[in-house]
């Protein structure tokens, strides 16, 4: 039996497909935070790439939620 | 005059020589960055680069380490004075202009490490994303969710890679209610804490 393609958003498990952009994570995710960093396999994504950067497969990606106050 | 064999009195003889030696970035000098910025002076940083455009006023007091006194004074100025009342043997390296893309690497390019002590999200996701563009390989000490006050054992720290992030990652703040000072002084101080550590793993070895 074929092993399912999947990707990592933090450490929840998704599965992946061809043509997935960083975007595409938020999405699955149901992420609604307004500011936030993306890392994929230890790079920071800039946000201007968000949209035409690919997930590849068994990527890890981190999502960090940034919150006022200091 | 006290020597400075006197005042370095009682360190730990491998790790202060090492902060000695360090140049330590400091965005924002608010809650979170008066804060960092005391603690790593009296831990005995060698250099501070201390960047923030503002004024001490009222109602900063609840939370920053300024004085009724230093109202009106720019925070970078207030933060020296402060700073030099019980230390006169640290470099401060003051910048009171807004951190800009245009601004940020004469700023900030002679910092082995940079810690992030802003107020706005917005800003905290520029300086991240400046940051790890410029300097991929030194290490980013940001805070995120520290609204409120209690829930100690909510407040960590999340690692990625040379990017670190203290705070609960989800308090926000109520429209009009500051940060608290107790809250606040703990993730200034878990920053402080894990920038001597790193400092002092990366050249100890």
């Amino acid at each position: 039996m074929a092993e399912e393609s999947v990707f990592f958003v933090n450490g929840n498990k998704l599965p992946w497909k061809e043509g997935l952009v960083v975007a595409d994570a938020l999405k699955m995710m149901n992420y609604t935070f307004k500011m936030l960093v993306i890392k994929m396999n230890g790079e920071l994504i800039k946000r201007e790439n968000w949209q035409t950067t690919p997930i590849p497969e068994n990527a890890d990606i981190k999502v960090i939620h940034l919150i006022s106050g200091g | 005059m006290i020597s400075r064999e006197e005042y370095f009195s009682k360190r730990d003889p491998i790790a202060f020589p090492l902060w000695q030696k360090a140049t330590i970035g400091i965005a924002g000098a608010g809650g979170l960055g008066s804060n960092i910025a005391l603690s790593l002076a009296r831990a005995g940083t060698g250099t501070l680069i201390i960047a923030d455009y503002d004024i001490v006023t009222l109602e900063n007091l609840n939370r920053q380490q300024y004085t009724l006194a230093q109202i009106g004074k720019l925070k970078v100025e207030a933060l020296a004075e402060n700073i030099h009342s019980f230390n006169p043997f640290i470099n401060l390296v003051l910048h009171p202009v807004e951190i800009t893309p245009a601004n940020f690497n004469a700023i900030f390019c002679t910092a082995d490490l940079l810690i992030e002590a802003l107020d706005e999200a917005e800003q905290k996701e520029m300086l991240i994303s400046y940051w790890a563009s410029n300097f991929p390989n030194k290490h980013l000490i940001a805070a995120s969710g520290l609204a409120g006050f209690g829930k100690n054992a909510s407040i960590h720290t999340e690692h990625y890679g040379f990017l670190h992030i203290v705070g609960d990652l989800k308090s926000e703040l109520k429209p009009e209610i500051s940060p608290v000072a107790t809250r606040v002084a703990v993730v200034a101080n878990m920053q402080a804490n894990l920038a001597l550590e790193l400092i002092a793993k990366a050249k100890g070895n």
